[in-house]
Protein backbone atom coordinates (compact mmCIF):
# COMPACT_ATOMS: atom_id res chain seq x y z
CA UNK A 1 0.00 0.00 0.00
CA UNK A 2 1.33 3.41 -0.90
CA UNK A 3 2.19 5.79 1.93
CA UNK A 4 -0.24 8.32 0.51
CA UNK A 5 -3.07 5.81 0.78
CA UNK A 6 -2.12 4.92 4.34
CA UNK A 7 -1.93 8.58 5.34
CA UNK A 8 -5.33 9.18 3.78
CA UNK A 9 -6.85 6.27 5.70
CA UNK A 10 -5.38 7.68 8.88
CA UNK A 11 -6.83 11.14 8.21
CA UNK A 12 -10.23 9.70 7.33
CA UNK A 13 -10.29 7.74 10.60
CA UNK A 14 -9.39 10.85 12.60
CA UNK A 15 -12.31 12.66 11.01
CA UNK A 16 -14.52 9.63 11.67
CA UNK A 17 -13.69 9.65 15.38
CA UNK A 18 -14.51 13.33 15.50
CA UNK A 19 -17.85 12.60 13.87
CA UNK A 20 -18.54 10.06 16.63
CA UNK A 21 -18.17 12.89 19.16
CA UNK A 22 -20.32 15.23 17.09
CA UNK A 23 -23.14 12.70 16.55
CA UNK A 24 -23.22 11.89 20.26
CA UNK A 25 -23.46 15.53 21.23
CA UNK A 26 -26.51 16.08 18.99
CA UNK A 27 -28.96 14.52 21.48
CA UNK A 28 -27.36 16.53 24.30
CA UNK A 29 -27.99 19.79 22.46
CA UNK A 30 -31.43 18.65 21.35
CA UNK A 31 -32.44 17.76 24.91
CA UNK A 32 -31.10 21.03 26.32
CA UNK A 33 -32.75 23.07 23.57
CA UNK A 34 -36.15 21.41 24.06
CA UNK A 35 -36.05 21.52 27.85
CA UNK A 36 -35.18 25.20 27.81
CA UNK A 37 -37.47 26.34 25.00
CA UNK A 38 -40.49 24.32 26.11
CA UNK A 39 -39.94 24.72 29.83
CA UNK A 40 -39.05 28.36 30.15
CA UNK A 41 -42.56 29.59 29.29
CA UNK A 42 -44.12 27.85 32.29
CA UNK A 43 -41.47 28.95 34.76
CA UNK A 44 -42.87 31.71 36.92
CA UNK A 45 -43.39 32.45 40.56
CA UNK A 46 -46.48 30.22 40.68
CA UNK A 47 -44.43 27.28 39.53
CA UNK A 48 -42.26 27.51 42.62
CA UNK A 49 -44.90 28.49 45.14
CA UNK A 50 -48.15 26.72 44.24
CA UNK A 51 -49.48 23.19 44.33
CA UNK A 52 -50.43 21.25 41.19
CA UNK A 53 -53.88 22.08 39.86
CA UNK A 54 -56.52 19.48 38.99
CA UNK A 55 -56.92 18.60 35.31
CA UNK A 56 -58.44 21.39 33.25
CA UNK A 57 -57.50 24.21 35.55
CA UNK A 58 -54.52 26.02 34.12
CA UNK A 59 -51.71 27.35 36.26
CA UNK A 60 -50.49 25.78 39.42
CA UNK A 61 -46.98 24.74 40.17
CA UNK A 62 -44.71 22.11 41.56
CA UNK A 63 -43.79 23.66 44.90
CA UNK A 64 -44.51 20.43 46.76
CA UNK A 65 -42.44 18.37 44.32
CA UNK A 66 -39.45 20.69 44.51
CA UNK A 67 -39.44 20.77 48.30
CA UNK A 68 -40.16 17.03 48.30
CA UNK A 69 -37.08 16.29 46.25
CA UNK A 70 -34.93 18.51 48.47
CA UNK A 71 -36.32 16.82 51.58
CA UNK A 72 -35.85 13.29 50.23
CA UNK A 73 -32.30 13.98 49.10
CA UNK A 74 -31.50 15.78 52.37
CA UNK A 75 -32.76 12.90 54.49
CA UNK A 76 -30.87 10.41 52.36
CA UNK A 77 -27.65 12.41 52.81
CA UNK A 78 -28.23 12.59 56.54
CA UNK A 79 -27.84 8.86 57.02
CA UNK A 80 -25.96 7.72 53.95
CA UNK A 81 -23.12 10.26 53.75
CA UNK A 82 -21.58 9.38 57.14
CA UNK A 83 -21.62 5.71 56.19
CA UNK A 84 -20.16 6.35 52.75
CA UNK A 85 -17.54 8.92 53.76
CA UNK A 86 -16.26 7.22 56.91
CA UNK A 87 -16.44 3.82 55.26
CA UNK A 88 -14.29 5.19 52.45
CA UNK A 89 -11.83 6.71 54.92
CA UNK A 90 -11.53 3.30 56.58
CA UNK A 91 -10.72 1.60 53.29
CA UNK A 92 -8.09 4.18 52.41
CA UNK A 93 -6.45 4.41 55.84
CA UNK A 94 -6.75 0.93 57.28
CA UNK A 95 -8.05 -1.16 54.41
CA UNK A 96 -5.34 -3.68 53.74
CA UNK A 97 -5.68 -7.28 52.73
CA UNK A 98 -8.13 -9.48 50.91
CA UNK A 99 -11.11 -8.78 53.15
CA UNK A 100 -11.00 -5.09 52.36
CA UNK A 101 -10.70 -5.80 48.65
CA UNK A 102 -13.97 -7.63 49.10
CA UNK A 103 -15.58 -4.44 50.44
CA UNK A 104 -14.20 -2.48 47.51
CA UNK A 105 -15.45 -5.03 45.04
CA UNK A 106 -18.90 -5.18 46.65
CA UNK A 107 -19.20 -1.41 46.55
CA UNK A 108 -18.23 -1.34 42.88
CA UNK A 109 -20.72 -4.04 42.03
CA UNK A 110 -23.47 -2.37 44.10
CA UNK A 111 -23.04 0.77 42.00
CA UNK A 112 -24.35 -1.29 39.11
CA UNK A 113 -27.51 -2.53 40.85
CA UNK A 114 -30.50 -1.18 38.89
CA UNK A 115 -32.28 1.57 40.78
CA UNK A 116 -35.63 -0.14 40.34
CA UNK A 117 -34.28 -3.13 42.27
CA UNK A 118 -33.20 -0.81 45.07
CA UNK A 119 -36.79 0.45 45.03
CA UNK A 120 -38.17 -3.07 45.54
CA UNK A 121 -35.78 -3.67 48.42
CA UNK A 122 -36.75 -0.39 50.10
CA UNK A 123 -40.43 -1.28 49.56
CA UNK A 124 -40.01 -4.65 51.23
CA UNK A 125 -37.87 -3.27 54.07
CA UNK A 126 -39.73 -0.08 54.90
CA UNK A 127 -43.05 0.35 53.09
CA UNK A 128 -44.45 -3.05 54.09
CA UNK A 129 -43.61 -2.84 57.82
CA UNK A 130 -44.67 0.82 57.99
CA UNK A 131 -47.86 -0.05 56.12
CA UNK A 132 -47.66 2.83 53.68
CA UNK A 133 -45.60 4.84 51.22
CA UNK A 134 -43.54 7.48 52.97
CA UNK A 135 -40.80 10.05 52.77
CA UNK A 136 -38.71 7.86 55.07
CA UNK A 137 -38.76 4.85 52.75
CA UNK A 138 -38.04 7.07 49.75
CA UNK A 139 -35.00 8.56 51.42
CA UNK A 140 -33.86 5.09 52.49
CA UNK A 141 -33.91 3.99 48.86
CA UNK A 142 -31.96 7.05 47.74
CA UNK A 143 -29.49 6.58 50.59
CA UNK A 144 -28.81 2.99 49.57
CA UNK A 145 -27.88 4.32 46.15
CA UNK A 146 -25.65 7.06 47.58
CA UNK A 147 -23.40 4.90 49.74
CA UNK A 148 -21.38 2.84 47.21
CA UNK A 149 -20.21 5.71 44.95
CA UNK A 150 -19.51 8.03 47.89
CA UNK A 151 -17.50 5.31 49.61
CA UNK A 152 -15.38 4.55 46.58
CA UNK A 153 -14.66 8.15 45.56
CA UNK A 154 -13.82 9.07 49.16
CA UNK A 155 -11.38 6.19 49.29
CA UNK A 156 -9.69 7.25 46.06
CA UNK A 157 -9.35 10.84 47.25
CA UNK A 158 -8.07 10.00 50.73
CA UNK A 159 -5.45 7.74 49.17
CA UNK A 160 -4.00 10.74 47.34
CA UNK A 161 -3.22 12.50 50.62
CA UNK A 162 0.59 12.27 51.00
CA UNK A 163 1.85 9.84 53.63
CA UNK A 164 4.23 12.50 54.93
CA UNK A 165 1.25 14.45 56.30
CA UNK A 166 0.14 11.44 58.36
CA UNK A 167 3.70 10.86 59.56
CA UNK A 168 3.99 14.51 60.54
CA UNK A 169 0.85 14.22 62.65
CA UNK A 170 1.92 11.00 64.31
CA UNK A 171 5.42 12.35 64.92
CA UNK A 172 3.94 15.26 66.85
CA UNK A 173 2.36 12.71 69.15
CA UNK A 174 -1.18 13.19 67.89
CA UNK A 175 -3.24 10.05 68.09
CA UNK A 176 -4.14 8.14 64.97
CA UNK A 177 -7.79 9.14 65.08
CA UNK A 178 -7.01 12.84 65.51
CA UNK A 179 -4.54 12.61 62.62
CA UNK A 180 -7.14 10.97 60.42
CA UNK A 181 -9.91 13.41 61.30
CA UNK A 182 -8.02 16.71 61.50
CA UNK A 183 -5.20 16.23 59.03
CA UNK A 184 -6.05 13.57 56.47
CA UNK A 185 -9.75 14.25 56.10
CA UNK A 186 -9.30 17.98 56.19
CA UNK A 187 -6.76 17.79 53.38
CA UNK A 188 -9.03 15.54 51.37
CA UNK A 189 -12.19 17.57 52.07
CA UNK A 190 -12.52 19.32 48.73
CA UNK A 191 -12.15 16.03 46.89
CA UNK A 192 -14.62 14.26 49.15
CA UNK A 193 -17.06 17.10 48.56
CA UNK A 194 -16.67 16.69 44.81
CA UNK A 195 -17.42 12.99 44.85
CA UNK A 196 -20.32 13.50 47.21
CA UNK A 197 -21.89 16.27 45.14
CA UNK A 198 -21.69 14.17 41.99
CA UNK A 199 -23.37 11.26 43.75
CA UNK A 200 -26.07 13.57 45.13
CA UNK A 201 -26.67 15.01 41.67
CA UNK A 202 -27.21 11.51 40.44
CA UNK A 203 -29.76 10.43 43.02
CA UNK A 204 -31.60 13.77 42.86
CA UNK A 205 -32.80 12.80 39.39
CA UNK A 206 -33.73 9.22 40.31
CA UNK A 207 -37.32 8.27 39.67
CA UNK A 208 -37.54 4.50 39.64
CA UNK A 209 -36.79 3.81 43.31
CA UNK A 210 -39.30 6.47 44.35
CA UNK A 211 -42.21 4.99 42.36
CA UNK A 212 -43.13 2.64 45.17
CA UNK A 213 -41.44 4.18 48.18
CA UNK A 214 -42.18 7.91 48.16
CA UNK A 215 -45.02 7.31 45.68
CA UNK A 216 -45.82 10.98 45.06
CA UNK A 217 -48.43 13.25 46.47
CA UNK A 218 -50.43 16.12 45.04
CA UNK A 219 -50.60 18.14 48.23
CA UNK A 220 -48.18 19.35 50.87
CA UNK A 221 -46.54 16.72 52.95
CA UNK A 222 -47.15 17.01 56.70
CA UNK A 223 -45.20 14.11 58.09
CA UNK A 224 -42.34 11.87 57.10
CA UNK A 225 -44.62 8.85 57.22
CA UNK A 226 -46.86 10.10 54.41
CA UNK A 227 -46.36 9.71 50.67
CA UNK A 228 -44.33 12.62 49.37
CA UNK A 229 -44.02 14.32 45.99
CA UNK A 230 -40.72 14.46 44.13
CA UNK A 231 -39.76 16.40 41.03
CA UNK A 232 -38.79 13.38 38.88
CA UNK A 233 -41.98 11.54 39.87
CA UNK A 234 -44.10 14.55 38.95
CA UNK A 235 -42.34 14.91 35.58
CA UNK A 236 -42.99 11.24 34.87
CA UNK A 237 -46.66 11.44 35.84
CA UNK A 238 -47.20 14.57 33.76
CA UNK A 239 -45.25 13.30 30.75
CA UNK A 240 -47.35 10.15 30.36
CA UNK A 241 -50.62 12.00 30.96
CA UNK A 242 -52.76 12.94 27.96
CA UNK A 243 -53.10 16.63 28.87
CA UNK A 244 -51.36 19.39 26.93
CA UNK A 245 -51.14 21.62 29.97
CA UNK A 246 -49.47 18.92 32.04
CA UNK A 247 -46.94 18.30 29.27
CA UNK A 248 -45.95 21.97 29.52
CA UNK A 249 -45.54 21.58 33.26
CA UNK A 250 -43.45 18.45 32.72
CA UNK A 251 -41.01 20.41 30.53
CA UNK A 252 -40.85 23.15 33.14
CA UNK A 253 -40.18 20.55 35.83
CA UNK A 254 -37.47 19.05 33.65
CA UNK A 255 -35.86 22.46 33.30
CA UNK A 256 -35.78 22.93 37.07
CA UNK A 257 -34.49 19.39 37.64
CA UNK A 258 -31.77 19.72 35.03
CA UNK A 259 -30.80 23.08 36.54
CA UNK A 260 -30.45 21.46 39.97
CA UNK A 261 -28.45 18.51 38.66
CA UNK A 262 -26.13 20.58 36.46
CA UNK A 263 -25.55 23.10 39.25
CA UNK A 264 -24.45 20.31 41.57
CA UNK A 265 -22.23 18.86 38.84
CA UNK A 266 -20.62 22.21 38.05
CA UNK A 267 -20.27 23.00 41.74
CA UNK A 268 -18.33 19.78 42.14
CA UNK A 269 -15.93 20.87 39.39
CA UNK A 270 -15.37 24.08 41.28
CA UNK A 271 -13.93 22.16 44.24
CA UNK A 272 -11.38 20.21 42.26
CA UNK A 273 -9.62 21.78 39.36
CA UNK A 274 -7.25 19.16 38.05
CA UNK A 275 -8.33 15.85 39.49
CA UNK A 276 -11.11 14.02 37.75
CA UNK A 277 -13.53 12.49 40.17
CA UNK A 278 -16.53 10.55 39.03
CA UNK A 279 -19.41 9.17 40.95
CA UNK A 280 -20.72 6.92 38.23
CA UNK A 281 -19.62 3.46 37.09
CA UNK B 1 -2.80 9.33 78.66
CA UNK B 2 -1.16 6.89 76.27
CA UNK B 3 -3.69 4.21 77.12
CA UNK B 4 -6.57 6.60 76.62
CA UNK B 5 -5.48 7.55 73.15
CA UNK B 6 -4.93 3.91 72.27
CA UNK B 7 -8.48 3.11 73.32
CA UNK B 8 -9.73 6.06 71.29
CA UNK B 9 -7.82 4.81 68.28
CA UNK B 10 -9.22 1.32 68.61
CA UNK B 11 -12.78 2.57 69.02
CA UNK B 12 -12.36 4.93 66.07
CA UNK B 13 -10.91 2.30 63.78
CA UNK B 14 -13.51 -0.22 64.89
CA UNK B 15 -16.45 2.03 64.19
CA UNK B 16 -15.09 2.99 60.78
CA UNK B 17 -14.68 -0.69 60.00
CA UNK B 18 -18.32 -1.32 60.90
CA UNK B 19 -19.47 1.45 58.53
CA UNK B 20 -17.29 0.08 55.77
CA UNK B 21 -18.46 -3.49 56.21
CA UNK B 22 -22.06 -2.35 56.17
CA UNK B 23 -21.71 -2.16 52.38
CA UNK B 24 -21.21 -5.90 52.27
CA UNK B 25 -24.15 -6.31 54.65
CA UNK B 26 -26.23 -4.16 52.28
CA UNK B 27 -25.42 -6.39 49.34
CA UNK B 28 -26.32 -9.54 51.26
CA UNK B 29 -29.49 -7.88 52.50
CA UNK B 30 -30.56 -7.00 48.97
CA UNK B 31 -30.17 -10.58 47.79
CA UNK B 32 -31.83 -11.99 50.92
CA UNK B 33 -34.83 -9.66 50.76
CA UNK B 34 -35.48 -10.33 47.09
CA UNK B 35 -35.20 -14.08 47.59
CA UNK B 36 -37.52 -14.02 50.59
CA UNK B 37 -40.25 -11.98 48.93
CA UNK B 38 -40.08 -13.86 45.63
CA UNK B 39 -40.14 -17.27 47.34
CA UNK B 40 -43.86 -17.94 46.74
CA UNK B 41 -43.35 -17.43 43.01
CA UNK B 42 -40.13 -19.43 42.88
CA UNK B 43 -41.89 -22.32 44.67
CA UNK B 44 -44.97 -22.09 42.47
CA UNK B 45 -43.43 -21.75 39.01
CA UNK B 46 -39.84 -22.96 39.28
CA UNK B 47 -37.83 -22.69 36.08
CA UNK B 48 -40.99 -22.36 33.99
CA UNK B 49 -41.09 -18.74 35.17
CA UNK B 50 -38.16 -17.92 32.92
CA UNK B 51 -39.32 -19.66 29.76
CA UNK B 52 -43.07 -19.04 29.70
CA UNK B 53 -44.64 -16.12 27.89
CA UNK B 54 -47.97 -15.68 29.68
CA UNK B 55 -48.25 -12.80 32.12
CA UNK B 56 -51.78 -13.04 33.46
CA UNK B 57 -52.36 -11.43 36.81
CA UNK B 58 -56.06 -12.36 36.87
CA UNK B 59 -55.44 -16.09 36.60
CA UNK B 60 -52.21 -16.01 38.58
CA UNK B 61 -50.05 -17.27 35.72
CA UNK B 62 -46.68 -15.64 35.32
CA UNK B 63 -43.81 -16.16 32.88
CA UNK B 64 -41.29 -13.51 31.93
CA UNK B 65 -39.78 -14.74 28.67
CA UNK B 66 -41.05 -11.80 26.55
CA UNK B 67 -39.81 -9.37 29.17
CA UNK B 68 -36.36 -10.96 29.29
CA UNK B 69 -36.36 -10.90 25.49
CA UNK B 70 -37.26 -7.20 25.51
CA UNK B 71 -34.54 -6.37 28.05
CA UNK B 72 -31.84 -8.25 26.19
CA UNK B 73 -32.73 -7.17 22.66
CA UNK B 74 -33.15 -3.49 23.58
CA UNK B 75 -29.80 -3.57 25.38
CA UNK B 76 -28.00 -5.35 22.55
CA UNK B 77 -29.44 -2.85 20.11
CA UNK B 78 -28.10 -0.10 22.36
CA UNK B 79 -24.65 -1.71 22.36
CA UNK B 80 -24.73 -2.01 18.58
CA UNK B 81 -25.09 1.77 18.36
CA UNK B 82 -23.08 2.77 21.41
CA UNK B 83 -19.92 0.66 21.12
CA UNK B 84 -18.57 2.00 17.79
CA UNK B 85 -19.46 5.56 18.76
CA UNK B 86 -17.89 5.19 22.21
CA UNK B 87 -14.66 3.77 20.79
CA UNK B 88 -14.48 6.66 18.35
CA UNK B 89 -15.11 9.16 21.13
CA UNK B 90 -12.53 7.56 23.40
CA UNK B 91 -9.89 7.55 20.65
CA UNK B 92 -10.61 11.14 19.70
CA UNK B 93 -10.48 12.33 23.30
CA UNK B 94 -7.36 10.37 24.25
CA UNK B 95 -5.23 10.23 21.08
CA UNK B 96 -6.44 11.93 17.96
CA UNK B 97 -8.20 15.18 18.78
CA UNK B 98 -6.39 18.51 19.07
CA UNK B 99 -5.33 18.93 22.69
CA UNK B 100 -7.22 22.15 23.32
CA UNK B 101 -10.56 20.66 22.34
CA UNK B 102 -10.30 17.39 24.29
CA UNK B 103 -11.25 18.49 27.75
CA UNK B 104 -14.24 20.69 26.84
CA UNK B 105 -15.64 17.93 24.62
CA UNK B 106 -15.00 15.40 27.36
CA UNK B 107 -16.98 17.58 29.76
CA UNK B 108 -19.90 17.76 27.35
CA UNK B 109 -19.94 13.98 26.89
CA UNK B 110 -19.95 13.58 30.66
CA UNK B 111 -22.89 15.96 30.92
CA UNK B 112 -24.87 13.33 29.01
CA UNK B 113 -24.34 11.05 32.00
CA UNK B 114 -25.69 13.70 34.36
CA UNK B 115 -29.06 14.09 32.64
CA UNK B 116 -31.70 12.28 34.71
CA UNK B 117 -33.31 9.25 33.14
CA UNK B 118 -36.81 10.71 33.37
CA UNK B 119 -35.72 13.66 31.21
CA UNK B 120 -34.39 11.29 28.56
CA UNK B 121 -37.83 9.70 28.69
CA UNK B 122 -39.60 13.04 28.32
CA UNK B 123 -37.42 13.88 25.32
CA UNK B 124 -38.03 10.38 23.99
CA UNK B 125 -41.81 10.72 24.11
CA UNK B 126 -42.09 14.19 22.62
CA UNK B 127 -39.07 14.51 20.31
CA UNK B 128 -37.47 11.20 19.44
CA UNK B 129 -40.57 9.01 19.02
CA UNK B 130 -42.44 11.43 16.72
CA UNK B 131 -39.26 11.85 14.66
CA UNK B 132 -38.84 8.10 14.35
CA UNK B 133 -42.51 7.68 13.45
CA UNK B 134 -42.59 10.32 10.74
CA UNK B 135 -39.08 10.23 9.29
CA UNK B 136 -36.75 7.41 10.29
CA UNK B 137 -39.06 4.40 10.39
CA UNK B 138 -40.79 5.09 7.04
CA UNK B 139 -37.35 5.52 5.45
CA UNK B 140 -36.03 2.29 6.99
CA UNK B 141 -39.15 0.52 5.80
CA UNK B 142 -38.80 1.81 2.26
CA UNK B 143 -35.14 0.88 1.81
CA UNK B 144 -34.61 -2.00 4.22
CA UNK B 145 -38.18 -3.25 4.57
CA UNK B 146 -37.24 -6.66 3.14
CA UNK B 147 -35.48 -7.39 6.44
CA UNK B 148 -37.69 -8.72 9.24
CA UNK B 149 -36.38 -6.00 11.58
CA UNK B 150 -37.99 -3.16 9.70
CA UNK B 151 -41.51 -4.36 9.04
CA UNK B 152 -44.93 -3.50 10.42
CA UNK B 153 -46.54 -0.21 11.27
CA UNK B 154 -44.34 2.64 12.49
CA UNK B 155 -45.50 3.62 15.98
CA UNK B 156 -42.47 5.64 16.98
CA UNK B 157 -42.48 4.17 20.47
CA UNK B 158 -41.06 0.67 20.53
CA UNK B 159 -37.87 -1.34 20.51
CA UNK B 160 -35.99 1.02 18.18
CA UNK B 161 -36.73 4.10 20.30
CA UNK B 162 -35.68 2.25 23.46
CA UNK B 163 -32.44 1.07 21.85
CA UNK B 164 -31.54 4.56 20.69
CA UNK B 165 -32.27 6.20 24.05
CA UNK B 166 -30.34 3.49 25.90
CA UNK B 167 -27.36 3.93 23.59
CA UNK B 168 -27.22 7.64 24.35
CA UNK B 169 -27.38 6.88 28.06
CA UNK B 170 -24.56 4.31 28.08
CA UNK B 171 -22.14 6.05 25.70
CA UNK B 172 -20.62 8.21 28.49
CA UNK B 173 -19.95 5.12 30.61
CA UNK B 174 -18.34 3.08 27.85
CA UNK B 175 -16.39 5.95 26.31
CA UNK B 176 -14.95 7.23 29.58
CA UNK B 177 -13.73 3.78 30.66
CA UNK B 178 -12.26 3.12 27.21
CA UNK B 179 -10.57 6.50 27.30
CA UNK B 180 -8.95 5.69 30.63
CA UNK B 181 -7.90 2.28 29.38
CA UNK B 182 -6.30 3.84 26.28
CA UNK B 183 -4.45 6.33 28.46
CA UNK B 184 -2.84 3.46 30.40
CA UNK B 185 -1.07 2.24 27.24
CA UNK B 186 2.60 3.14 27.77
CA UNK B 187 3.86 6.01 25.62
CA UNK B 188 6.94 3.99 24.66
CA UNK B 189 4.69 1.41 23.00
CA UNK B 190 3.01 4.11 20.91
CA UNK B 191 6.32 5.74 20.03
CA UNK B 192 7.68 2.38 18.95
CA UNK B 193 4.82 1.97 16.48
CA UNK B 194 5.24 5.50 15.14
CA UNK B 195 8.98 4.96 15.01
CA UNK B 196 8.74 2.06 12.57
CA UNK B 197 6.70 4.29 10.27
CA UNK B 198 3.09 3.59 11.25
CA UNK B 199 0.52 6.30 10.59
CA UNK B 200 -1.46 7.49 13.59
CA UNK B 201 -4.33 5.17 12.76
CA UNK B 202 -1.97 2.21 12.31
CA UNK B 203 -0.40 3.10 15.64
CA UNK B 204 -3.85 2.78 17.22
CA UNK B 205 -4.43 -0.58 15.56
CA UNK B 206 -0.95 -1.88 16.46
CA UNK B 207 -0.20 -0.42 19.85
CA UNK B 208 -3.41 0.67 21.53
CA UNK B 209 -6.34 -1.55 20.64
CA UNK B 210 -4.73 -4.98 21.18
CA UNK B 211 -3.44 -4.21 24.66
CA UNK B 212 -6.71 -2.51 25.62
CA UNK B 213 -8.94 -5.36 24.56
CA UNK B 214 -9.89 -6.70 28.00
CA UNK B 215 -10.58 -3.17 29.22
CA UNK B 216 -12.82 -2.50 26.24
CA UNK B 217 -14.75 -5.71 26.82
CA UNK B 218 -15.12 -4.75 30.48
CA UNK B 219 -16.45 -1.32 29.52
CA UNK B 220 -18.94 -2.89 27.12
CA UNK B 221 -20.18 -5.32 29.76
CA UNK B 222 -20.59 -2.46 32.22
CA UNK B 223 -22.59 -0.56 29.60
CA UNK B 224 -24.71 -3.64 28.97
CA UNK B 225 -25.44 -3.93 32.70
CA UNK B 226 -26.45 -0.27 32.77
CA UNK B 227 -28.72 -0.70 29.77
CA UNK B 228 -30.50 -3.79 31.11
CA UNK B 229 -31.23 -2.12 34.44
CA UNK B 230 -32.27 1.25 33.05
CA UNK B 231 -35.88 1.93 33.91
CA UNK B 232 -37.59 5.25 33.41
CA UNK B 233 -36.50 6.32 29.93
CA UNK B 234 -37.20 2.84 28.60
CA UNK B 235 -40.59 2.61 30.28
CA UNK B 236 -41.57 5.87 28.64
CA UNK B 237 -40.60 4.95 25.06
CA UNK B 238 -40.72 1.17 24.64
CA UNK B 239 -44.50 0.87 24.43
CA UNK B 240 -44.90 -1.61 27.29
CA UNK B 241 -46.36 -4.62 25.49
CA UNK B 242 -44.96 -8.08 26.24
CA UNK B 243 -44.53 -9.31 22.66
CA UNK B 244 -41.71 -11.25 21.12
CA UNK B 245 -41.27 -9.88 17.63
CA UNK B 246 -38.32 -9.49 15.30
CA UNK B 247 -39.50 -6.09 14.14
CA UNK B 248 -37.75 -3.22 15.87
CA UNK B 249 -40.79 -1.01 15.23
CA UNK B 250 -42.93 -3.10 17.56
CA UNK B 251 -43.65 -2.13 21.14
CA UNK B 252 -41.88 -4.30 23.67
CA UNK B 253 -41.40 -4.56 27.43
CA UNK B 254 -38.39 -4.92 29.72
CA UNK B 255 -38.00 -6.37 33.20
CA UNK B 256 -37.31 -2.92 34.61
CA UNK B 257 -40.32 -1.31 32.93
CA UNK B 258 -42.58 -4.19 33.98
CA UNK B 259 -41.60 -3.48 37.59
CA UNK B 260 -42.05 0.27 37.18
CA UNK B 261 -45.56 -0.18 35.77
CA UNK B 262 -46.99 -2.96 37.87
CA UNK B 263 -45.27 -3.14 41.22
CA UNK B 264 -47.34 -0.63 43.15
CA UNK B 265 -50.56 -1.99 41.63
CA UNK B 266 -50.04 -5.66 42.38
CA UNK B 267 -52.80 -6.91 44.66
CA UNK B 268 -52.36 -10.65 45.09
CA UNK B 269 -49.43 -12.16 46.94
CA UNK B 270 -48.40 -14.29 43.96
CA UNK B 271 -48.45 -11.26 41.63
CA UNK B 272 -46.13 -9.32 43.95
CA UNK B 273 -43.90 -12.36 44.38
CA UNK B 274 -43.68 -12.82 40.61
CA UNK B 275 -42.70 -9.17 40.21
CA UNK B 276 -40.06 -9.44 42.93
CA UNK B 277 -38.76 -12.55 41.21
CA UNK B 278 -38.44 -10.56 37.99
CA UNK B 279 -36.43 -8.06 40.05
CA UNK B 280 -34.27 -10.89 41.36
CA UNK B 281 -33.61 -12.14 37.82
CA UNK B 282 -32.73 -8.58 36.80
CA UNK B 283 -30.38 -8.26 39.79
CA UNK B 284 -28.65 -11.56 39.00
CA UNK B 285 -28.07 -10.59 35.37
CA UNK B 286 -26.68 -7.16 36.23
CA UNK B 287 -24.53 -8.57 39.07
CA UNK B 288 -22.95 -11.15 36.77
CA UNK B 289 -22.28 -8.54 34.09
CA UNK B 290 -20.84 -6.15 36.65
CA UNK B 291 -18.57 -8.73 38.25
CA UNK B 292 -17.22 -9.82 34.88
CA UNK B 293 -16.71 -6.20 33.84
CA UNK B 294 -14.91 -5.22 37.05
CA UNK B 295 -12.56 -8.17 36.81
CA UNK B 296 -11.62 -7.21 33.25
CA UNK B 297 -11.25 -3.49 33.96
CA UNK B 298 -9.31 -4.19 37.15
CA UNK B 299 -6.90 -6.44 35.31
CA UNK B 300 -6.05 -3.58 32.94
CA UNK B 301 -5.79 -1.02 35.75
CA UNK B 302 -3.66 -3.43 37.78
CA UNK B 303 -1.29 -3.92 34.86
CA UNK B 304 -0.95 -0.15 34.50
CA UNK B 305 -0.19 0.41 38.17
CA UNK B 306 2.47 -2.32 38.13
CA UNK B 307 4.15 -0.66 35.20
CA UNK B 308 4.04 2.78 36.76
Amino acid sequence: MSPVFRQTVSKVMIVATFLCVAVTLLPLFSILAYVISKGIGSINLDFFTRLPQPVGEPGGGMANAITGTLLLVGLACLWALPVGIFGGVYLAEFGRGKACSAIRFTADVLTGVPSIVVGIVAYSLFVLPMKGFSAISGSMALGLMLIPPVLRTTEEIVKTVPTTLREAGLALGISRYRTTLSIVMKTAMSGILTGTLLAIARVAGETAPLLFTAFGNRVWNHSLTEPIAALPLQIFAYAISPYEDWHRQAWAGALVLIAIVFTLTLLSRFFTKSRTVRADY
Amino acid sequence: MKVKSQIQDTVFQGSLAVLSWSVVAMALLIVAILTKFSWPAIKEFGWRFLVRSDWDAVNGQFGILPVIYGSIVSSLLALLIAVPLSLGIALFLSELGPLWIRSPLNMLIELLAAIPSVIYGLWGIFVLAPYLRSVVEPALKRYLGFLPFFQGPAYGVGMLAAGIILSIMIIPTISSICREVFLTVPTSQKEAALGVGATRWEMIKLAILPSSLSGIVGAVLLGLGRAIGETMAVTMVIGNRPDISLSLFNPSYTMASLLANEFSEATTEIHTAALVEAGLVLLCITLLLNIAARVLVWSVAGKASRQA
